[in-house]
């Protein structure tokens, strides 16, 4: 089957992260296809390429980055949800004058539309939120 | 293109809100996502459910916070052909709304007809 997850809980804070990660390792485990991850809402902060979390906890953005690394799941992130809260690429930090960025490949910004389109295009989109 | 896809009475999306308009970011992120869907070509479905009811409350402002509100939002749906607009009606009836105090035209959803919403549309997303 093919699946694709949307992530909406901030990591750390929230269950939904680490359960979002963990269905994600299930599904291919299991034989199925995941055609991508989407991140909206507080779930954009899984994006954030300086998480530094202590070493005896699961680290979910090097955990998203395996995912994508292993597998070529392609890690969407909605770039407005995502602006308003810090998280900028290299392109959009420049665009905004802000030195430094906090999101890097293999994560995305891009358009709420990228969202409908995996929803519509896979057999399922589960939902992990707070 | 699966079976269901194919019929007739299936629409593309279902959002579900949830959230009052003020208190956090989920309204209005649901919003644009059915905004977005719809500039796509999609046909999109609003329902209307616990506080989200009062997102439809006339007369509202933006408030002190200086966040924008959906209210303006809400207006614009017609514009993206956003026409089916689907309340829960135990929620309006808990907050005391009547038709008269909604700022748009809703259809009245009583608690038996909800169930059988997910199935009519091919994608659902609760916010």
């Amino acid at each position: 089957m093919r699946y694709a997850i949307l992530l909406l809980g901030a990591p750390y804070s929230r269950q939904a992260s680490h359960s979002a990660l963990r269905f994600a390792r299930a599904l291919v485990a299991r034989g199925h296809g995941l055609e991508g991850v989407f991140f909206y809402h507080d779930g954009v902060h899984n994006a954030a390429r300086l998480a530094a979390p202590p070493q005896d906890e699961p680290h979910l953005v090097d955990g998203w980055k395996a995912l994508n690394r292993e597998q070529g799941v392609p890690l969407q992130v909605c770039i407005a949800a995502a602006l308003r809260r810090g998280l900028l690429d290299e392109r959009e930090a420049a665009r905004h004058g802000k030195q430094g960025h906090s999101v890097e490949p293999p994560f995305e910004l891009t358009g709420l539309g990228q969202l409908v389109d995996l929803g519509l295009r896979c057999d399922r989109l589960v939902t992990f939120g707070p | 293109m699966s079976e269901e896809s194919t019929r007739e009475n299936v629409a593309d999306l279902l959002v579900i809100l949830r959230h009052g308009p003020h208190g956090s970011s989920w309204l209005r992120e649901g919003l644009d996502a059915a905004l977005v869907a719809a500039a796509f070509g999609r046909q999109v479905s609003l329902l209307f459910m616990g506080e989200a009811v009062t997102a439809l409350v006339r007369g509202q402002q933006a408030g002190a916070l200086g966040q924008k509100g959906t209210a303006a939002t809400l207006e614009m749906l017609a514009m993206y052909d956003i026409d089916t607009l689907l309340v829960e009606a135990e929620a309006l009836a808990r907050f005391g709304l009547a038709e008269q105090d909604l700022m748009l035209p809703v259809n009245r959803l009583d608690a038996e007809s909800l169930p059988r919403l997910p199935a009519e549309h091919r994608l659902v997303l609760t916010f």
